[in-house]
């Protein structure tokens, strides 16, 4: 028969029991359980042995052989075997009765079905445990690269926050733009206003000077034709008809030389 | 009893001498705790040597069922000793048991 640890639950419950009550009375002994007995315990847990403790015929610890091997040899253990059982049947420590027959019936079909069946039991727990160490070992990798994926993934975060300067740097310029076109457009406007106050006033000196000037001429034509007395007039027109006369006998003379 | 094997220094059962052996049953501790500690000793020494392993035997099992059936045996001794065949060593000196049974074959 192979491994029986699946078919022992009941010693599951105990087991658990176990650790609590170790790790608060007795010291850390090393030959013990493959548990953690003291919480900072740092190694990876030992992994289990192959093979159990070994048994002759499956019932005699192999160590009563190797205690009597160098005081009776090979045959010792079997020779105390066969005296003991000589002197239980004679003195009836061990009494022969129904229930011999019964044990040595049972005795002989348990013999017989575990040398026939115990491989294929063996196998089959075995194959039964490596089902639950491979999804053991599986759910492990997976954390595993999972982990190591987190790893990679906390790099790359880290080395994007380097580039955050970058960022802070170009939006640092946007304000500093906007502030800039913010000054400039005042200026512009203060420039504007200012250049509308002064026009404002040189219109209203141009004004003023074009309506005194026009308010002079009026007036000074307004005096000079209102000094003109008919009597100037009548030898001004006089003088204009002579000019005329002259002017049209030059005319005539110049039209007959051209001639 | 095995508690305190190690921070103490006591000897172990093989390596305690014969004479010794008064004295060095003295020094071990029989308080409850420490029966329990010895009890969860044993048990966790036959555990580990026997069951928890990777491919274990029919022995572990096999040597513990043995055991109990010993203990069985010796626990109804006394209401079994009534089906001896003979008594005191003398084969000739048969038991009513005998006497009744095997007239009646």
């Amino acid at each position: 028969m192979g491994t029986l640890n699946s078919t022992l639950k009941f010693y599951m419950p105990v087991l658990t029991i176990v650790p609590t009550i170790k790790s608060a009375c007795l010291p850390r002994l090393v030959q013990l359980s493959h548990l953690h007995t003291s919480p900072n315990s740092q190694a990876p847990v030992p992994a289990l042995p192959e093979k159990g403790g070994k048994t002759r015929h499956g019932i005699i610890p192999e160590e009563i052989f190797q205690l009597l091997y160098p005081k009776t040899g090979v045959t010792g253990p079997y020779m105390l075997g066969a005296g003991l059982l000589t002197y239980i049947l004679s003195k009836e420590i061990y009494i022969i009765n129904h229930e011999t027959f019964a044990a040595a019936c049972m005795g002989t079909v348990i013999i017989y079905g575990v040398r026939k069946f115990g491989p294929d039991v063996a196998a089959f727990a075995d194959k039964l445990n490596e089902e639950k160490v491979q999804k053991a070992q599986e759910v492990k990798d997976l954390a595993m690269t999972s982990l190591a994926q987190a790893v990679l993934d906390e790099k790359k975060e880290q080395w994007r926050a380097e580039g955050r300067q970058m960022l802070f740097d170009a939006k640092r310029n946007n304000v500093a733009m906007l502030l800039e076109t913010n000054r400039r457009e005042r200026v512009h406007m203060v420039t504007n206003e200012v250049k509308k106050r002064l026009d404002y006033q040189i219109a209203l000196q141009t004004l003023h000077r074009r309506m005194e000037q026009e308010h002079m001429v009026n007036w000074v034509e307004k005096n000079v034709v209102t000094s003109i007395t008919p009597q100037q007039e009548k030898t001004s027109i006089a003088k204009c008809i002579t000019d005329l006369k002259v002017l049209a006998k030059v005319q005539q003379a110049k039209a007959t030389v051209a001639i | 009893e095995r508690d305190g094997r190690f921070p103490l220094g006591e000897k172990r059962l093989m390596d305690v001498k014969l004479g010794e052996l008064g004295s060095w049953l003295g020094k071990r501790d029989f308080t409850p705790n420490g029966v329990l500690a010895s009890i969860r000793n044993g048990h966790d020494r036959y555990y580990n040597k026997y069951i928890n392993v990777k491919k274990g035997g029919i022995g572990g099992v096999a040597m513990l069922l043995v055991g109990y059936v010993a203990l069985s045996y010796m626990w109804e001794y006394d209401h079994l000793s009534e089906y001896r065949l003979w008594e005191y060593d003398d084969l000739r000196v048969p038991t009513t048991y005998s006497i009744i049974h095997l007239k009646a074959l």
